[in-house]
């Protein structure tokens, strides 16, 4: 039993939140927002007028300017700065969804990606060294519903029914300058009726004491599902410079709230609900995993959603002392070591045949070239010879035919000699 | 027929000028190079009047896109299915369901059997593998209907016609590109039936957004080898293809419908009123629904239903009768005298198209072919 005590000065822990206030703007804060819907529902342009950036830019363009052949879950992060507070802001973007003919289970890659994200975090938390706990849980998600005017799609009651209890949702009506007020009014009843007859649940408000708060929450709840129009060009409207979209009969602003609900939103995700949303994720969605995740597990520690077919890695059972973990992790450190040791003994020993093969082929090919080369030289060789033998034959027949007529040349020098003689006498 | 009359008003002697024979007297007595042929034009309108046209229309899209509401814009009178059925809920249907409502209409002493073709529950499903069967067949099944009728023996003097003329295809406004649904949808049935696709809820689109997304949908039509209406090969002539090539242009149309009217400087309007705006929907610098409705029935009409019986149903007859000529020759060694079949067995039997007129049929198609 707690007494309440008055002090009788001032001790100061007042300042405490002021504390926790400086740390936090220190620290920075984390978001993860992600956003579901058809392509062409206008997703990312109500992302980028929620946080006033370009996302999606032309060197890197948005999933609604390229087609997806299957459901993909793709993450952006962005860095935001707004009077010196930080905001690691994620936004998880779903192309692909509700786009096919088959959209069978086009949930499925939606439901793995939180879990595998619960999972990460899971295992963080329960790991011995915990310095470092990023938190990439998906805290918010907004499902983009097209304004038919008629009620819900069956893909959006499935989509619902399945994530409600993993994530909150917040379904929003999207391009709702396509509707008249009237039109709007009765979509929005038929929806919530809708949502209240397949018991799905959507993310609640929480109710406070404050009676200011308290009337802006009912006013909230008022207005589900929140009719967004989303834009970032600028039009000027009787002298005023404003968000909007231009028709021929007219603009429809986005931050007016007799247009469209997108004020509400901005400042029900941005300005005062963050942290309920951050919250809710923590101790609500992601405690629910993690019950669900490790009662599966049983006492000797073996793992039954492995026999359900899940991907898990080695998780710890509740009871496993630090000490014997800390064993068990070496052990895993030290298998892997080495497998990565004998795999590359492995490459090492293949490449090392690789290239005795390559000389021993080289040593051949070289052979074989030594031998043609031989052979050519004893062939030129040959011919060389003939070549000689023929050349000595002329020589020695020419040379006959020179001592001839040089013995023809002596005989007629004699003969004239000869006669000279006998001319004389 | 008009356009032999055509012919022959040129042939004759430029002095003359055709006068309107409404009373059926010749006005131009002592003109001796009168013939005046060109009266059969009037009679044929007053037979035309007499016997009044008959228009069928379907309506394809997914729920939601304002499909019966543009119908009701287009006719200005409430030939929907919604305003036909009491019960004001609207329940997606499980599967597709084909619902037709007709109406007579008149205008000027012209009358009209209009009929409104809906498909509730075209791509709404999960899966929406094949929901294009459902209204290939309904469409396969009326040009069944007429061919029944045409080769009967004892066929009655006007054949009803319940053949669709156009079927309306309903493109949601993403202002990307057309879905995988759309194109698979489109391609196959502009082999069948006269398409025309609309951009839907057109009001939601700015301007650049939607050029921008009739220039893409322009381009994928093209891409996937898809023919919607006009069709450039059935052009007739050099001014027809002038004239539609100008649509062409400009499909798909950008339309809003509405069934309110509101006043706007004076006037009574059909429009949509928002807190920004005032969306006209006759008003051609809002959206194209004028230029829908002129195409469809002002200018247009005779042309789709010219389209439909000269090409799309004699592509069907020419099938039809093929499958039942292969059938036929390769049952002729067995047994000569055909049995005469029901009608509703024809799906599965092509041999026995009909009763008694098969052998005559045979004969005039294997010399036409």
């Amino acid at each position: 039993l707690v007494q309440q005590k008055n002090l009788e000065g001032y001790v100061g822990f007042a300042n405490l939140p002021n504390q926790v206030y400086r740390k936090s703007v220190k620290r920075g804060f984390e978001f993860t927002l992600m956003v579901v819907g058809e392509s062409g529902l206008g997703k990312s342009t109500l992302i980028n007028s929620l946080f006033l950036t370009d996302l999606y830019s032309p060197e890197y363009p948005g999933p609604s300017h390229r087609i997806k052949k299957t459901v993909q879950v793709e993450q952006s992060k962005v860095l935001v700065k707004e009077g010196g507070v930080h905001l690691l802001l994620t936004i998880v973007d779903t192309p692909g969804f509700g786009d096919a003919v088959d959209n069978s289970n086009c949930w499925q890659p939606v439901i793995d990606y939180i879990d595998s994200k619960f999972e990460d975090y899971l295992n963080a938390e329960s790991r011995v060294n915990r310095r470092q706990m990023p938190d990439s849980r998906v805290q918010c998600c907004l499902y983009f519903i097209a304004p038919s005017g008629h009620g819900l799609k069956p893909l959006d009651i499935e989509f619902m029914k399945r994530l409600h209890e993993k994530v909150n949702i917040i379904p929003l009506i999207a391009k709702a300058d396509t509707m008249t007020p009237e039109e709007c009014q009765q979509f929005k009843k038929q929806i919530m009726k809708e949502i209240q007859e397949h018991k799905i649940k959507i993310y609640e408000f929480p109710e406070t004491e404050d009676e200011e708060e308290m009337k802006m929450v009912r006013k909230i709840k008022d207005r589900l599902p929140l009719a967004v129009v989303g834009s970032n060009t600028i039009i000027e409207v009787n002298g005023k410079r404003v968000r909007g979209r231009q028709y021929p009969w007219g603009v429809a602003e986005v931050e007016n709230g007799e247009h469209c609900d997108f004020t509400i939103l901005r400042n029900m995700l941005i300005r005062t609900h963050m942290q309920d949303l951050k919250d809710v994720t923590n101790n609500v969605h992601y405690e629910n995993y993690r019950s669900r995740k490790l009662a599966a597990v049983t006492y000797n520690g073996v793992d039954n959603n492995k026999n359900k077919g899940q991907l898990t890695k080695p998780d710890t059972a509740e009871g496993m002392s630090p000490l014997a973990q800390m064993e068990e992790e070496r052990r895993e450190h030290v298998t892997k070591m080495k497998k990565m040791e004998q795999e590359m003994e492995q490459v090492f020993e293949m490449k090392v045949k690789e290239k005795l093969q390559k000389l021993r082929d080289s040593e051949v090919e070289l052979q074989r070239r030594h031998e043609q080369m031989k052979k050519n030289l004893e062939a030129q060789h040959k011919e060389l010879e003939e070549k000689r033998r023929q050349h000595e034959e002329e020589k020695a027949s020419w040379e006959a035919q020179q001592r001839i007529l040089e013995q023809q040349k002596l005989d007629a020098s004699r003969t004239l000699e000869k006669n000279k003689k006998k001319k004389i006498f | 027929q008009i356009k032999a009359q055509r012919l022959l008003y040129f042939n004759m002697s430029e002095s003359t000028k055709p006068h309107p024979q409404g009373k059926g007297e010749k006005t131009h007595v002592g003109d001796s190079s009168y013939v005046g042929i060109d009266a059969i034009l009037e009679q044929m309108r007053r037979k035309a009047m007499k016997q009044g046209f008959e228009f069928n229309i379907m309506v394809v899209g997914q729920s939601g896109l304002g499909k019966s509401t543009l119908v009701n814009t287009l006719f200005k009178s409430k030939v929907s299915r919604k305003s036909v059925q009491p019960n004001p809920e609207e329940r997606i249907p499980k599967t597709i369901e084909i619902k037709s409502i007709s109406h007579d209409i008149e205008e000027k002493g012209v009358r009209m059997k209009l009929t409104v073709i809906d498909t509730p529950g075209f791509g709404d499903q999960i899966n929406n593998e094949n929901c294009w069967q459902p209204i290939m067949k309904f469409i396969n099944d009326q040009y069944e209907v007429y061919l029944q009728e045409e080769i009967n023996i004892n066929r009655k003097k006007r054949i009803p016609d319940s053949r669709v003329h156009c079927c309306i295809y309903f493109i949601p406004p993403t202002g990307h590109c057309l879905r995988p649904l759309d194109v698979e949808f489109m391609r196959r049935l502009s082999k069948v039936v006269n398409i025309v696709p609309v951009i839907a809820k057109a009001d939601t689109l700015t301007l650049e957004e939607r050029d921008y997304f009739k220039q893409t949908i322009r381009e994928e039509l093209r891409a996937n080898g898809i023919d919607v209406y006009p069709q450039k090969e059935f052009d007739e002539d050099a001014e027809d293809r002038m004239i539609n090539d100008k649509i062409r242009e400009m499909i798909p149309f950008a339309v809003v419908g509405s069934d309110q009217e509101y006043q706007v400087n004076g006037k009574r309007i059909l429009g949509r009123k928002t807190k920004w705006g005032t969306i006209e929907v006759e008003n051609i610098a809002h959206c194209e629904f004028a230029y829908l409705r002129d195409l469809l029935i002002r200018t247009h009409m005779q042309n789709i239903k010219d389209i439909t019986g000269s090409i799309h149903y004699e592509t069907y007859r020419v099938r039809r009768l093929n499958e039942s000529n292969i059938h036929f020759s390769a049952h002729l060694s067995d047994d000569p005298a055909v049995e005469p079949k029901a009608n509703g067995q024809l799906e599965e039997q092509p041999s026995a198209l009909q009763p008694n007129g098969v052998a005559a049929q045979h004969e005039a198609l294997s010399h036409e072919m």
